[in-house]
């Protein structure tokens, strides 16, 4: 048929409907009339006549139907039609109804998150232009790390990238002018920009022709992000001589906003070129070829060079190299991968995660279609009277059909809106989110866009023909005949079927992750309150770096005297200290330790490779670290005096077999130092909660000057206040040092993110579980009772009392609860052992989990099971035994 | 009615189609001239006719306007597009080949085998 004609009946049925219905109405009237004249003139009575013509004629309102369908056109309408009575019917059943809809919504709004952030990190991340072709070096699968020297000959002895860019990262002190503060900041080649096809969104950027040797390009680019919340948009800032670290470099111009470098969750706040590196980041010089500082090397692959190609060349290389310089280099041999997520070193798991989450978001789905399509199976027993009438009435079966799947269709587009509406708040605030205090520059750039919302209508729809297929076998056996003869039953069956063994194992994983998420939520209460070597309660912690504000040398352990000094004059301080790092803040050092009595000091002969803290007098007192035997450092532990020690108990046992003779021993570092041991400390934890004991070593700041500075501050006063005392304290000793002050429960929150998200994670897919539980329970229970509401109506009229009429309706759901609750729960437990590793102290043995489990389960069996008892304590049997 | 064959499914279209090509007819005189010209051997439910009808206006080879009939009733009468001329060509030619084809089937001896 051709385009035109068709338009023309859609639009003749959408304007003229009515006229149309008239019209068929008079034509097939006319029919049985002139039939009727025919009858009547071969000689019967006019009534009689009529009554013939119309048995001749056929199902009247069949025809009608049947003709007004072939005038075609209607789809939209017979749609609409369809729409108005579904929602009329579900306006009916307002708990199946929202059940329904939540269920999606849930099973929808997973998959949009776990795709949205599939496809932010993975499928499109859109953090450059042309990202099909940009590629990072780095080494087999592990990092990326480069020297200086090898970055330059990679750069110029290469056939296959258009350039290659070097970038790192660094914190510095950045002095816009007015106040001093830290900034994270990205350190790149010249040609960075050029390379990355980045044009300036305001003034200019740097490029390789800026750079003439070390410390030639004190330039500095602004982000956008920066430039616009710490600068309001002010547009007059290039060409400003500003400060970092003390040394003057010149704003240059502001990336796009769109820009933020090569790693996607790491938003910097400015680029400096890397030829200036010793003033922005002290440490490891440009010019040395055996240490390998730089992060990752990227460039665009020229047109028409395969990946393969370009690795083959990188190795042509390596080879170079290793042959060049044998004493500074191993085998080099190179791999390319996305820069997005550091190539392989995170991206591989964060793939693997993910993947993991869409599997079971999928499973999530499918097994919500399953007892939504079970719910519909429920409703569509129950209407099997009204189905089977209106097929002897002469509906088609298709249009019943087409009925049940218009609510189908309808349930998932509202549960597909709901949960695309909470997905999108999900999101944006993940994206927002800033999981760690004292590192604000990372966050998740996972915003939805039209990808995410096509695919979470598409599953909507998709799930909706899913479940809205499972009802069709029973509509389209149902013998009209039967059904209004007999009425709606049939037998009960008792064997165990495949939809039971699929309820039990949802209602068994739920129990698991119920337990589980308990188990972990309680552990994570219990490592706010548990000892780990120091006191958390009542201390700050006031964090910087020295060389941010220009010390260095000499100058910088007395200017951590005078911040020592001045924090203990604030009123309500009872004791500070100062460390390079503190424990269980995500920093720290560490190094291999020989026995005294070694003489060959490489790597293989050491003892024990040990934390290193390097910390100030009166340390152990402020971090509230006990001290077991011996003596804590005075300011006399200097360079001019022996080298000494405090080690915990773990490196006494490891370097001196027990705690006991460790006092007064010495023992050796790398270099060879001799360092005697002057006191034992407690063990503690130090790099998460959940390690083995690590063998420590505290060592006198004097000694081992570090620029690194952290003062750890224990008072009982308000830490609000004391956090404003402490900020203007330091403020008059340097205005120019940036200081991050927290109290150390706040500097938790890194060590705690693992178990935290843990138990967010197993939190969600709990209540995942829960949900598909109760739409579980819920469709059969449902089914039960209206397979046996004749039987229940006997039941009642034979004098059956409450509870054995629960038993007879509910009696099988319960006991599918009962077995699945309880294999849960055993699974839950054993899996624990599991959780330990990321939360600390999780325990199965704790009465409050088990009997949190046995209630929740009990709760959900209660709440899903409420409707379809209500409706069988509801019989009535003499309405039912009339009505069969 | 007994001796009266069911119709073969898609012959009512080509059988409307004959009859109307005939004189423009309303859907009553559309079934009397099938039974006239098949001489009464081909049973057709009355109500059938109707939903036959609407599909061909609706594909083009009919066209539909409100008149009278012979004894005064308002009846909606139905004759040929050229298009539905054009199809009523092709598939009579096509109904013959098939007939004949079937036909000398049917009629083929062992021995011609």
């Amino acid at each position: 048929m051709n385009l035109l004609l068709f338009l023309r009946s859609v639009a003749e049925k959408l304007f003229h409907s009515s006229r149309i219905a008239d019209d068929t109405e008079e034509e097939l009237r006319a029919h049985v009339q002139l039939r009727a004249d025919d009858l009547e003139r071969s000689g019967l009575g006019r009534a009689e006549a009529e009554r013939r013509a119309r048995i001749e004629f056929g199902g009247y309102e069949r025809f009608k139907q049947e003709s007004y369908e072939a005038l075609g056109g209607n789809f939209l309408e017979t749609f609409l039609q369809d729409a108005r009575y579904s929602v009329r019917v579900l306006r009916k059943s307002p708990g199946f109804t929202i059940a329904a809809v939540l269920t999606l919504a849930l099973a929808i709004g997973a998959n949009a998150v776990v795709f949205g952030v599939m496809n932010a990190f993975i499928l499109h991340p859109r953090y450059v232009p042309q990202a099909e072709s940009l590629y990072g070096l780095q080494h087999g699968s592990d990092n990326g790390f480069q020297s200086y020297p090898d970055y330059l000959d990679l750069r110029d002895r290469n056939h296959s990238f258009d350039g290659l860019a070097a970038v790192t990262f660094a914190l510095a002190g950045l002095d816009m002018g007015n106040n001093p503060s830290a900034g994270w900041l990205n350190e790149t080649s010249g040609n960075y920009f050029d390379v990355l096809h980045i044009r300036p969104y305001l003034g200019r950027v740097y490029h390789s022709s800026d750079e003439h040797g070390p410390n030639s390009a004190p330039y500095i680019v602004l982000t956008y992000a920066y430039w616009h919340s710490h600068l309001h948009d002010d547009r007059g800032v290039v060409g400003r001589v500003v400060q970092v670290n003390k040394h003057p470099f010149t704003v240059l111009g502001v990336t796009p906003p769109a820009f933020h470098g090569t790693l996607l969750f790491f938003y910097p706040d400015f680029f400096v070129p890397i030829v200036n590196h010793e003033q922005v980041d002290p440490g490891y010089d440009l010019n040395t070829r055996g240490i390998r500082w730089i992060f990752e090397v990227v460039g665009h692959l020229k047109p028409g060079v395969t990946p393969a190609q370009a690795t083959a060349d990188l190795n042509t290389i390596g080879a170079y190299l290793k042959k060049t310089y044998p004493k500074d280099e191993g085998n080099v041999t190179f791999t390319l991968a996305r820069p997005s997520l550091y190539g392989d070193y995170l991206g591989r798991p964060v793939r693997a995660f993910l993947a993991g989450l869409m599997l079971l978001a999928g499973l999530i789905l499918l097994a919500a279609c399953a007892n939504l399509g079970s719910l519909f199976a429920a409703r569509a027993a129950d209407r099997g009277r009204e189905v089977a009438l209106r097929l002897a009435l002469g509906s088609s079966r298709r249009r019943i059909l087409r009925g049940l799947f218009t609510e189908a269709v309808l349930i998932s587009l509202v549960g597909g809106g709901v949960g695309l509406l909470g997905s999108v708040v999900l999101l944006r605030g993940l994206s927002a989110w800033q999981p760690f205090h004292q590192w604000p520059m990372i966050h998740m750039p996972v915003n939805p866009d039209a990808s995410v919302y096509s695919i979470a209508l598409l599953l909507a729809l998709a799930s909706g023909f899913l479940f809205g297929v499972v009802p069709v076998r029973q509509v389209l056996r149902t013998n009209p005949y039967e059904v209004v003869k007999a009425g709606s039953s049939g037998g009960v069956g008792r064997r165990i079927t495949v939809r039971d063994l699929l309820l039990v194992a949802q209602i068994a994983i739920c129990a698991v992750l119920v337990t589980s998420s308990m188990v972990a939520l309680r552990g994570l209460v219990r490592s706010l309150h548990g000892n780990y070597g120091f006191d958390l309660r009542n201390t700050m912690v006031a964090s910087t770096d020295l060389s941010m504000a220009g010390y260095s040398g000499d100058k910088v352990p007395a200017m951590q005297r005078r911040m020592l000094d001045a924090v203990q004059t604030i009123p309500g301080v009872q004791a500070a200290g100062l460390a390079d790092y503190v424990p269980l803040t995500g920093g720290s050092n560490e190094s291999i330790v020989f026995t005294d009595k070694t003489t060959d000091l490489r790597p293989s002969n050491a003892t024990a490779n040990a934390l290193m803290y390097n910390i100030s007098p009166g340390y152990f007192r402020a971090a509230g670290t006990a001290l077991l035997s011996g003596r804590a450092f005075t300011w006399h532990d200097d360079k001019s005096s022996p080298r000494v020690a405090v080690v915990n108990g773990e490196f006494a046992r490891e370097v001196f077999g027990s705690a006991t003779n460790a006092v007064g021993g010495y023992y050796k570092m790398r270099d060879g130092t001799r360092v005697q041991v002057v006191g034992i400390a407690e063990d503690g934890k130090y790099m998460s909660l959940t390690e083995d004991p690590w063998p420590a070593m505290f060592l006198p700041i004097l000694q081992s000057p570090s620029s690194s500075t952290v003062l750890v501050i224990r008072s009982s006063r308000d830490p609000q206040q004391l956090a404003v005392a402490i900020r203007r304290t330091l403020h008059e000793l340097d205005a120019g040092l940036p200081v991050d002050i927290q109290t150390r429960y706040q500097g938790f929150d890194v060590i705690l993110f693992g178990p935290r998200m843990a138990t967010i994670a197993l939190g969600i897919m709990g209540l995942m579980g829960a949900m598909l539980s109760i739409t579980g329970i819920f469709g059969m229970a449902a089914y039960s009772v209206s397979k046996r509401l004749r039987e229940i109506g006997i039941r009642i009229a034979l004098g059956a009392q409450r509870k054995e009429v629960l038993q007879a309706a509910l009696g099988r759901a319960f006991k599918l609860l009962a077995v699945g609750s309880a294999a849960g729960l055993v699974l839950g437990l054993l899996a624990t052992r599991v959780l330990a590793h990321i939360v600390y102290e999780a325990t199965p043995r704790d009465p409050l989990v088990l009997a949190g489990v046995v209630l929740v389960m009990l709760l959900l069996g209660l709440l899903a099971t409420w409707i379809p008892a209500q409706r069988a304590l509801s019989v009535d049997p003499l309405a039912l035994l009339r009505e069969e | 009615m007994p001796d009266q064959a069911q119709l073969l499914p898609g012959t009512l279209d080509l059988l409307i189609l004959r009859a109307v090509s005939l004189g423009p007819l309303h859907g009553y005189g559309i079934l009397l001239r099938i039974g006239q010209i098949s001489g009464n051997a081909l049973l057709v439910e009355q109500g059938a006719l109707y939903p036959g009808l609407f599909r061909l206006v609706r594909q083009g080879v009919l066209k539909a306007s409100w008149g009278t009939s012979e004894n005064n009733r308002r009846a909606k009468f139905y004759e040929l597009t050229a298009a539905g001329r054009k199809r009523l060509r092709v598939e009579t030619d096509n109904w013959n080949r098939l007939a004949n084809a079937i036909g000398a089937a049917l009629a083929a001896q062992p021995e011609e085998v």
